[in-house]
């Protein structure tokens, strides 16, 4: 069984997030770390893997510093990483994002699985494995919050709003996991240790095949015109409850015509 | 003027209330037609003319339904190449987001999800990292595709045609690769939905796992009941209703958080709420940073309280 995971490196949420002049996001004045919620889907690779055989590719885009989320995958246990760097690339939209993704896949030669996590922290769209499906032509297994793979036939469970679903396909497809399917794991001294000497391949756009006009800020399907920080939300009135904070609350409430 | 598709939100044949928002919108960029996918089109006709619906495309192949999204994205790609719309608008939730993601790539489209506002153009607002910036955005290439969340528009009236025209589709076997096999309806709580809710009710890990005062002030106000990561994963509370980065995001008129500390992931799903009120035994919890009104005190206490009084008005 071979996985490859897709995992994206974003800015820190407890840090000061924003954007540079050109409105795309600033990645250089913010730390950075492997999104959290793709570290379900390293884990869940893992646990595919460890329950037969096979090997876990996980595969980035993203500049230099994106380096880490490779790195901590391999740690976590991966086998080994591929790290898509061109300067070409940044300030790519969905679109873009998914068509390099795709093509990656493509080299790496397409695999029995395809795992990303449900959505990015950054810019959390929800979008990239879709995509990935439409474009590599794979069964769509999304939103995964219990997965078993058995036979050459995946099955899930979705954890829907008006019901939970069970969802079935052949393999080899595209699945995505929700922060609700497994616990992922630290990775420990002898992982840490272990993934110094993982392989970890750098390709470029050119390695790809991808012609740099199909990519970039330049060449985005959507354009962001204008980007404003809202004026943080001023603190209102704060009581102590001495015996009467549930009827203050409800005077807030009527006189602001919520009763 | 060019036409403005947008794919109707419904549970079963029900039309769900950001279809009239939605309606609203596209009349700003276009004439409406909508695209009603599944049983209970007709039913859904008369509403949706009246919300401005020029022309109602129906798809009544139950196949449409159950293979999750790649069929429905099939239908608006052969409409966006027989209509030549103006923009196709999607509601912005996991599903509509991925109708719309592979609706892009089929029609080499620029996407904008998680959309609060349209304006002509159509340009787009999204609210990004967890509520603190507001981005205007635009499609540069291809047919705007537009994923657009509830309450992003009031719903007015208009008195549209509504023609009636079934289509038939017929639905690729890659699109028909995964398959629903089976679906066990969930006990609905009789409550408004989440990310419809006028008023969003929340409680956390502070309830200790009784909810039943976070309910009933909910039900004082005819209020949405929410929870924190914290109260979901300890099995207090479906997942359906977490709030949050990856639970719903909500944008009500009043949300009221009860023994919840605002951890950022909690708050990008609740910051642009128009206001804010936390119960909270701690006055160092970051939730008060945010708040309009807030109570230092126990939810058990504040509470009932709370609910007393506003049932006695
Ligand atoms: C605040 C903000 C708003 C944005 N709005 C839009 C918009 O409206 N339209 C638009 O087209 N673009 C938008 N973008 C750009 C978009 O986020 C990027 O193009 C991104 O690469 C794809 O979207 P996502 O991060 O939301 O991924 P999602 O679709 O949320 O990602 C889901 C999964 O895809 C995989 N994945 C995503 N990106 C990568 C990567 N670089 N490397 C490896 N795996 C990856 C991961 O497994 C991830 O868990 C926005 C970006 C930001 C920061
Ligand atoms: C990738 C990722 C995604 C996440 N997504 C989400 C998400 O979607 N939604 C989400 O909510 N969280 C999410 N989280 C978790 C988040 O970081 C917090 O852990 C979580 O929100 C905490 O929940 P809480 O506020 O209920 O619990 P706590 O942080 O433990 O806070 C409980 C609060 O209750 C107060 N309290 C206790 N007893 C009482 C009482 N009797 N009366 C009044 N107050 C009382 C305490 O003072 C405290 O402030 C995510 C985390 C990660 C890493």
């Amino acid at each position: 069984m071979n996985i490859v995971v897709c995992v994206k490196h974003v800015p820190d949420a407890q840090s000061d997030r924003g954007f540079n002049e050109d409105n795309t996001t600033d990645r250089e004045g913010v730390d950075g770390l492997l999104s959290e919620l793709d570290e379900y889907a390293v884990e869940q690779a893992l646990q595919i893997v460890e329950a037969g055989e096979g090997e876990v590719t996980v595969l980035t885009i993203g500049p230099a510093a994106a380096a880490e989320a490779v790195k901590k995958s391999l740690q976590m246990g991966a086998d080994k990483g591929v790290h898509i760097c061109d300067d070409a690339i940044a300030g790519s939209d969905a679109l873009a994002t998914s068509l390099v993704l795709a093509e990656a896949i493509k080299k790496i030669g397409t695999p029995d699985i395809v795992l990303t996590g449900m959505a990015s922290t950054d810019g959390t769209m929800g979008v990239v494995p879709a995509m990935l499906a439409e474009r590599l032509g794979l069964p769509q297994v999304t939103y995964a919050s219990e997965l078993s793979v058995d036979g050459g036939v995946a099955t899930m469970r979705r954890d829907g709003d008006t019901a939970s679903e069970t969802i079935q396909a052949s393999l080899p497809a595209l699945i995505s996991v929700t922060d609700q399917i497994n616990e992922p794991r630290y990775p420990s001294f002898k992982g840490i240790m272990a993934a110094k000497k993982k392989p970890v391949e750098e390709w470029t756009l050119a390695d790809l095949g991808v012609d740099a006009g199909q990519v970039g800020l330049a060449n985005a399907a959507t354009a962001v015109v204008a980007t404003t920080k809202r004026p943080p939300r001023e603190q209102g009135t704060i009581v102590t409850d001495e015996g009467d904070g549930g009827t203050k609350l409800a005077e807030f409430l009527t006189t602001n015509k919520f009763v | 003027m060019a036409e403005v598709l947008v794919l109707i939100d419904h549970a079963n044949g029900e039309v769900k209330k950001p279809a009239a928002e939605m309606l609203t919108i596209a009349r700003r960029l276009g004439e409406p037609s909508a695209v009603f996918i599944g049983p209970g089109a007709e039913t859904a006709k008369d509403l949706l003319a009246r919300y401005g619906a020029d022309k109602i495309y129906a798809v009544s192949d139950p196949a449409a339904l159950e293979h999750l999204v790649a069929p429905q994205a099939e239908v608006l790609a052969q409409l966006v190449a027989e209509k030549q719309p103006a923009a196709v608008l999607i509601p912005s939730n996991a599903a509509g987001k991925e109708i719309g993601a592979r609706l892009a790539v089929k029609t080499e489209s620029g996407l904008l999800t998680d959309v609060v506002d349209v304006q002509a153009g159509p340009v787009t607002t999204q609210s990004v990292f967890a509520g603190s910036y507001s981005v205007e955005a635009k499609v540069s290439k291809g047919t705007p595709i537009i994923c657009v969340k509830p309450n992003s528009a009031a719903p007015e009236q208009a008195n549209g045609a509504g023609s009636f025209e079934e289509l038939s589709v017929s639905f690729s076997d890659s699109a028909k690769a995964s398959k629903i096999t089976a679906s066990e309806p969930k006990k609905a709580s009789g409550r408004p939905e989440l990310t419809e809710a006028a008023i969003v009710v929340s409680g956390g890990r502070g309830t200790g796992g009784d909810f039943s005062p976070v309910e009933a002030f909910a039900d004082s106000l005819g209020a949405a009941v929410g929870a924190s990561r914290a109260a979901v994963d300890a099995g207090w509370y479906p997942h359906s209703s977490q709030v949050g980065q990856t639970g719903k995001q909500v944008s009500p008129q009043l949300y009221v958080a009860a023994g919840i500390s605002g951890a950022i992931q909690h708050r990008a799903g609740m910051q642009t709420s128009k206001t804010i009120v936390a119960i909270n035994k701690d006055e160092e919890a970051p939730i008060f940073e945010l708040v309009d009104f807030g109570v230092v005190g126990d939810l058990f206490t504040v509470l009932p309280q709370a609910t007393e009084t506003v049932k006695g008005k």
